[in-house]
Parts: structure tokens; sequence; C-alpha cells
């Protein structure tokens, strides 16, 4: 059984650790401050200008003056503090936050990322995510392992080389899909390492859905 | 020196005109600057270039300024919330620079402090970087990006007092301090409007010498594009 969404933002917050600041992407990486373990204590970072973010509020105590950088209502903690979108992009493109875990459309082995852009189809934008993932000490994608076209036909995410416009040139330290855990390489030639399996899923399967050559760690090679 | 004016169309009085640069302030729909576009519509301006984050979305904030066509260029980082942009945009009828949120942010920070360029790592090795100056330092690769300027700054400011000192609220701050510095001439609307002294001056977000009009919009409505509650545990 492949991983649920649920089970793929649990997977991710075994990488916070204690003290860590994080900025949490849209989607699935929202899911992962559910599942932050006893004993951790992280500040999420908000790039509109917060940190210490809270939860979504009561209904009706709602203020259209704190949201979040999706734009969704929250609410403060005792950490929190506010800070202008510049001194707030200072914070991440000088390194300061810890870790970024956010969604992709492609991921390369070399570590190159592409999230923002679909030529032919109306752009929205990359918001913060170039800065993001230039500046943030360490950055985690969490995606389905492959896509559905229109059509139906699967594409796979993971690949040897972005076919779609980048937003970071070799910026990703782990991918987390439905499948497994994974580690773009960035050698010579094009090849993820295959860290941890979902549960029943085998390699074969991660082989067919990989768009480039696998290896699998020797930590999950000695499990098996 | 009167700064405080009594309405939004006597606080643009005499600065729009057609083909200028405006700077807006807010990230969606927060603390944006509501009346002041609102008055920009009624002055009527056409091919406007608007730097900032986002465009609203339909019918309010900038959204206002795509439906009457005043806008001829946006400059931002994210417009995905606007139906009319993208019907404009694929139209060819709305020019369009995305820049990287920080980017944008710190290119308006360094326009309003007199910095023409900086270096940043955001971009390097994408679209974005093409046709800039990439240099190494210290064996990192770096793009360089030119400070931003207007004509025109609008603002949105939770407390202002008759000087033009502000304090903004909670994540209604975003982008206002930055546009605030970075025009020929800024305009601020203030939910509070408070005579000099009364604010605390160790708590001023953007000093008065950066403002040169303030008109006081008491009660603004302000809209929650995303509202997200969670359920209130049973006693």
């Amino acid at each position: 059984m492949a991983w649920t969404r649920d089970q793929m933002a649990a997977r991710a917050a075994k990488e916070l650790q204690d003290g860590f600041y994080v900025n949490l992407g849209i989607g699935i990486p929202t899911l992962v401050a559910n599942h932050i373990a006893p004993g951790i204590s992280v500040q999420l970072q908000s790039e509109n200008g917060m940190l210490g973010m809270g939860p979504f509020p009561f209904e009706g105590e709602e203020d259209a003056d704190l949201i979040n950088a999706g734009k969704q209502t929250i609410t403060m903690l005792p950490t929190t503090s506010f800070f202008s979108s510049a001194d707030s992009f200072a914070m991440i493109r000088g390194g300061h936050i810890d870790l970024s875990i956010l969604g992709a459309m492609e991921v390369a082995a070399n570590g190159d990322l592409a999230n923002w852009m679909i030529p032919g189809k109306m752009v929205k934008g990359m918001g913060g995510a170039m800065d993001l993932v230039a500046g943030v000490k360490r950055v985690v994608v969490v995606m389905e392992h492959v896509a559905k076209d229109k059509t139906g036909a699967v594409q796979p995410k993971l690949i040897a080389k972005c076919s779609l416009p980048l937003t970071g040139q070799g910026v990703v330290g782990l991918v987390i899909t439905d499948l497994g855990v994974f580690r773009p390489l960035r050698g010579e030639s094009p090849v993820f390492e295959v860290l941890e399996l979902a549960d029943g899923v085998t390699l074969e399967e991660v082989r067919a859905a990989t768009g480039t050559d696998i290896v699998v760690s020797p930590a999950l090679a000695v499990d098996a | 020196m009167k700064k405080v004016m009594s309405s939004a169309t006597e606080a643009l009085a005499g600065r729009l005109k057609n083909g200028m640069t405006i700077l807006s302030g807010g990230f969606g729909l927060c603390g944006i600057p509501e009346t002041l576009i609102l008055a920009i519509r009624e002055a009527g301006v056409t091919g406007l270039t608007v730097i900032s984050n986002n465009a609203g979305v339909d019918g309010v904030g900038l959204g206002i300024l795509l439906e009457t066509r005043q806008i001829r260029k946006m400059v931002s980082s994210y417009v995905g919330e606007n139906k009319t942009f993208a019907t404009q945009y694929l139209a060819g009828e709305l020019e369009l620079e995305f820049t990287p949120q920080g980017t944008l942010a710190e290119r308006i920070r360094a326009g309003g402090a007199g910095i023409p360029a900086f270096f940043t790592r955001t971009g390097v090795g994408t679209i974005v970087a093409d046709g800039k100056e990439i240099r190494e330092f210290d064996g990192e690769t770096y793009v360089m990006e030119r400070g931003l300027r207007g004509d025109l700054a609008i603002v949105h400011a939770y407390q202002g007092d008759t000087e033009g000192n502000l304090i903004y609220r909670y994540t209604a701050r975003n982008f206002n301090p930055m546009m605030a510095t970075a025009a020929d001439f800024t305009v601020v609307e203030v939910e509070h409007l408070v005579a000099a002294g009364e604010l605390n001056p160790d708590a001023i977000h953007t000093p008065g010498i950066y403002v040169d009009r303030i008109v006081h919009v008491a009660n603004p409505e302000k809209r929650i594009e995303q509202r997200t509650t969670r359920p209130r545990t049973a006693a």
C-alpha cells in the first residue's frame, strides 16, 4: 500500500528537529504541522511576515489581518513575531530558516526542482518558492511519485533532467512520495537513492514509476 | 506642512497621471490600500504600471483597476486568484513581469534605500536570471537584480499620527513598509489617526519622513480570501 497524503506528511515531520525554524508550503506540506512529535518544539515561518504560526482560529475568531502565505486565516502563539516582507525574506535568503518543505511538479537526480510553471498554461507566478529553495538550509519535497495527465497517462516526476522551467538548481535534499523516501545523488549519472519504501511497496514498483535509475541505500538493503 | 487630508481623493489630488508607476502594499487582500485604489478608479488614470506582490481578486483590491482596464503592466510574484487578470493577460492586453517574492521585496527596499542593484542566489539557473549579470562571490553564484522605485506609493496602516508615523497590524504589514520608502510621493490610509505624540516612538514601523499625505479611513471593510477554522472541542 502506498502512503496516503497524511502518511507522507507524517514521514516529512520526522525531518523536523527540536528548535528548528521551518517554512511549510501549500498542500501536503501544510499537513506536516499536524504530525510534529511531542517534545519537538519548532517555530513555523509564514513568508508574508510571521514567525510562530498558530493553528486555524475557532469559527467567529477569524481576523483578516492574520493570515498565512496561502491566505488562510490563522492564529498567534506566545512565541509569535511579525515583520515586513523584506525582513521575512532576509530570514529566508540569509540562511536562517532550517528547513523548507514544499511540493513539486518535477525533481531531477541532480537536485533541480521545477514547481512553478508549465509553458503554454496560465502561469500564476513563483511567489516565494525561488527564494525559499535558494536560501533555506535544507529543502524537502513532498509530492505524489507520478503525475497523471488528462488522458490518464502516467508521467514520472522523479527524472534525470527537469523538462519544466526550474525553480532552483541543485537545491533538493530529500524527496518524500507516496512510494517512499528518496535522495537525489547529484552525481555524474542521474540516480536517486531509495532510502525507505512505503509499507508493501516494492523496488520494482518504484523502478517502474521513476524516470531515471535508482540505487538502494545500504541501510534499506540490510532491512530487506 | 499639513499631511492629513480629508479624503482619499484629496490625498491623491495632483499626483495621478496616465502611464505612471504605482507601488501598492498588501499581500493577497491583507493590508491593501483599498480606499486609495477606489479613488484611483474614480480618477480614471490609465496605462498604469503597478508594482504589487499580488493583483487582488475579481472586484476587490487591484482587481478593481483591472476591470476598468486602467492597468497596463503588473510587476508581481503571484497573480493566481484573479480571473480578470488571466483573461486580459491571455488576450495580450496586459503585460506581466514576474519577480520572486523575496527579490521583489528586496528590490523595493533597495530602491527606497538608494541602492541601484544587488546580488542574490534567488533565481540562479532559472528563467528569472535570463539576460541578467551573473557573478561569483566566495564560490557561490549570484544574479544581479535592480532596485525598484515608483512615482507614487499607496499604503495601508493600522495606526498613524499627524506627522505620518505609522504602525501596521499583524500580517497586514507585509509589503507596506517597503512601498512607503520607494516612491517619489507616498499616500497612506490609516484605520486610526491620532495626534503626533500619541503613538509610542519606540513602536513606529514607518517613520513619518516617508509619508507625504495621510487619510483616515475608519472601519474599512477587510475581506478574507480563505476563511479557515477548526472545530471547537465539545464541552
